[in-house]
């Protein structure tokens, strides 16, 4: 059974209709890569799946998503959705305060108050995020001073901490240099085997090597969403065909 | 041509920077020239430490009014601060759009109001509610202190709110995505993040506090004695320098000026301690 299921979703800013009738099921454990040119609302997708739209004045969505076969936009408590659908942002966003702070706050906001506990959490957090023996003696200083890379990687052992069931990555990689890019997606890869992961990239070979399934967005649609293999080696559309092989505007 | 332009415009800077240092330097010189001899005559004890101002005894303590400065301008940071940093925090982060241009003008209007329209509305209301309430001389510190910490508001309102809506808004999302509530993200992450901004907003209020004194003289009653409670009358510094240097001469005159100096080191002890804190917070945080 799909994990996450989009069902003819339509979504306007005001009048402006960004996403036109999605439909698109996501599978359990598996890796699924958004591509597609800039501003055809692969970010605005990933945002729909844990309303973080909702924050977006003029923002109406029509068509269901549902989690588990239960829909995120009916019954379910928003706090609850966030925490079982984590989020990567684009540009890394470590709160202003310590290392082991940034990692607790999330299990803290849930109710685990227990210091040994939070240790515990934190120290398997960065491990799955492969940060912990870049910061395990500072993690009382403050999680600005890393660098960029590590940021990134904070906020995805950040992410962890809540032990969210999907993980939505917005470009993750975008902001960093090619040996950060290549640990998030190792990490990304080893993170499989526990969390189901969606990821948006610009970067073609990043989805063709990580990727399970793909889904090619164009002006608000999805073109084509398919094994990333087929969806790379024959693509069935000829937009889908000419954005991977870069004859695209 | 260009260069000497820069030039021009560099000195022009350099004068305009220079105006309020020679300010401040010139001030210093004036309140230290004047104000020292006397405290060195009356004596440094007797001056800080004593407990009677009788200039016509020519006994000249003046902690009676020392106390009186810091527990008027205490009682108004507790009450002023929490409603100012709520009333922030609602601005930021909760007003709807509707409400808010009102809200920010009826602030705005609340700053520019003379300080004698405030003694006066808090000689109208407060003395009498406070007289009808207590039984009391209306008169009294807490009137003192509930003025004051309306006469603050603005400044902590306004401080602290352009410090909350400088707090980048991928903190406030980051919160969020991790399923923490809107109250949550705002009181545990974006506060924190802008703590220093706030802490500056307060300063300025206690600054603002301490300063005060046409409205505090309007409501306080004045008795130049030990304060003793919140129901009963109280001198602040301020009060003390207007009130009587119409009339001081010599070195009761001199007294005066060295309250002046007094009241200057509060503030220049209130404006370092500030900075040491906020260097604290960033080493704390770096
Ligand atoms: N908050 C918003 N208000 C109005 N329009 C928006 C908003 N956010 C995005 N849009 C519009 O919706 C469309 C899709 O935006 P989206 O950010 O989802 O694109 P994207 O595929 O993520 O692009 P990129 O690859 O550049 O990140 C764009 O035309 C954009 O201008
Ligand atoms: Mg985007």
């Amino acid at each position: 059974m799909s994990k996450l299921k989009v069902e003819n979703l339509d979504l306007y800013y005001g009048d402006f209709k960004a996403l036109k009738d999605i439909n698109i099921e996501v599978s359990e454990k598996e890796i699924t890569a958004f591509i597609g040119p800039s501003g055809c609302g692969k970010s605005t997708l990933l945002k729909s799946l844990n309303r973080m739209n909702d924050l977006v004045e003029g923002c109406k969505i029509t068509g269901t998503v549902t989690l588990d076969g239960e829909d995120i936009y009916k019954s379910m408590d928003i706090n609850l959705l966030r925490k079982r659908v984590g989020m990567v942002f684009q540009k890394p966003n470590p709160f202003p305060m310590s290392i082991y702070d940034n990692i607790a706050f999330g299990p803290r906001t849930h109710g685990i108050r227990n210091k040994g506990k939070l240790d515990d959490i934190i120290e398997k957090s960065l491990r799955d995020a492969a940060i912990w023996d870049e910061v395990k003696d500072r993690l009382k200083k403050s999680a600005l001073g890393l660098s960029g890379g590590q940021q990134q990687r904070l906020c995805i052992a950040r992410a962890l901490a809540v032990e969210p069931e999907v993980l939505l990555m917005d470009e993750p990689t975008s902001a960093l240099d090619p040996i950060s890019t290549s640990k998030i997606e190792d990490l990304a890869v080893k993170l499989k085997d526990d969390y189901t992961i969606i990821m948006v990239t610009h970067n073609m070979q990043q989805a063709a090597r990580i990727s399970d399934r793909t889904a090619f967005f164009l002006l608000g649609e999805v073109v084509e969403y398919n094994d990333t293999e087929t969806l790379f080696s024959m693509p069935s559309d000829k937009r889908t065909e000419d954005y991977i092989t870069g004859r695209f505007g | 041509m260009n260069n000497y332009k820069e030039k021009l415009m560099q000195f022009v800077f350099f004068i305009a920077a220079g105006t309020s240092v020679l300010a401040v330097a010139l001030i210093c010189i004036f309140l230290f020239a004047n104000g020292l001899p006397a405290i060195g005559k009356i004596g440094v004890f007797e001056f800080l430490l004593g407990q009677k101002w009788k200039p016509s005894n020519n006994i000249y303590g003046i902690f009676p009014m020392i106390l009186g400065s810091i527990y008027v301008t205490a009682g108004a940071i507790m009450i002023g601060v929490p409603i100012g940093i709520f009333t922030s925090v609602f601005m930021a982060k909760y007003c709807p759009k509707v409400i808010y241009p009102f809200l920010k003008s009826a602030i705005e209007l609340l700053a520019g109001i003379p300080s004698v329209v405030y003694g006066f509305f808090g000689l109208m209301v407060f003395v009498p509610l406070i007289r009808e309430i207590f039984h009391v001389r209306g008169t009294t510190m807490l009137a003192a202190c509930v003025l004051l910490a309306i006469m603050i508001l603005p400044t902590i309102i306004g401080v602290s709110e352009s410090a909350i809506r400088t707090v980048p808004k991928e903190y406030y999302e980051g919160a969020l995505a991790l399923g923490a509530t809107h109250e949550r993200s705002i009181f545990r992450v974006v506060l924190p993040a802008a703590k220093s901004g706030i802490m500056a907003g307060v300063v300025l209020g206690i600054g603002r506090a301490v300063g005060e004194t046409m409205a505090v003289i309007m409501v306080a009653g004045n008795q130049p004695r030990m304060p003793q409670g919140l129901l009963k009358g109280v001198r602040t510094m301020t009060a003390n320098i207007v009130i009587e240097m119409g009339y001081a001469a010599q070195l009761h005159r001199e007294a005066l000026i060295a309250t002046g100096v007094v009241l200057f080191i509060f503030i220049l002890i209130i404006n370092l301690s500030v900075s040491a804190l906020n260097r604290r917070f960033e080493n704390g945080s770096n």
